[in-house]
């Protein structure tokens, strides 16, 4: 599933044009990804949550000369997912 | 931050309602969950992906009494961010 098909199911349910439902789901991805460079979270209540997590600096090896190598500490976006979803997810299994 | 807060930054945005906004960011959840329960991936490109990963059955250990436990096999629903989202994130600009 992409996000035009996202767009078009929403469109279609709510009959609002696919360019209101498209601008919509466009800035609310890119909202998550400000407001997770701004430091911030997002919980979504039934979903999960958007949030950020700091990967500590460490020594890592080039595998094909065995040199040791630093790799700097980092940010990395995370989605825990929530358990009423996980529940869904796993029920259907 | 709260999909509420979200919700009316995305409204004064693009000028749809805040009553569609809050419908169309309901449905987009919607539409990730179902897809997931089906075993589907969703794919929005430059933010990231929601899949379902099978876990296989394992023989696991009370930690307490030691006895051996049987965990069946099960779906786990996960988020991989795009490099794009990576990146913004560890971006200095």
């Amino acid at each position: 599933m992409t996000k035009a098909d996202i767009v078009e199911d929403i469109a279609q349910r709510t009959g609002l044009t696919k360019k209101e439902v498209a601008e919509t789901v466009d800035l609310f991805l890119e909202k998550i990804g400000d407001l997770l460079v701004n430091g911030q979270h997002l919980e979504i209540r039934g979903f999960g949550t958007f949030k950020v997590k700091e990967r500590k600096e460490r020594m890592a090896r080039n595998p094909r000369t065995g040199e040791a190598v630093p790799v700097p500490s980092r940010k990395v976006p995370v989605f825990k997912v929530s358990k009423m979803l996980k529940d869904k997810v796993a029920a259907a299994g | 931050m709260t999909k509420a807060e979200l919700v009316e930054i995305i409204s004064q945005e693009t000028g749809v309602s805040k009553k569609d906004t809050g419908l169309i960011v309901n449905l987009i959840m919607e539409n990730i969950g179902q897809a997931l329960v089906s075993g589907d991936k969703v794919e929005l490109r430059g933010f990231g992906s929601f899949k379902v990963k099978t876990r296989r059955a394992r023989l696991a250990r009370n930690p307490r009494t030691g006895a051996a436990v049987n965990v069946p096999a099960k779906r786990v629903p996960y988020f991989k961010s795009s490099n794009e989202l990576k990146g913004r994130l560890n971006n200095k600009d």
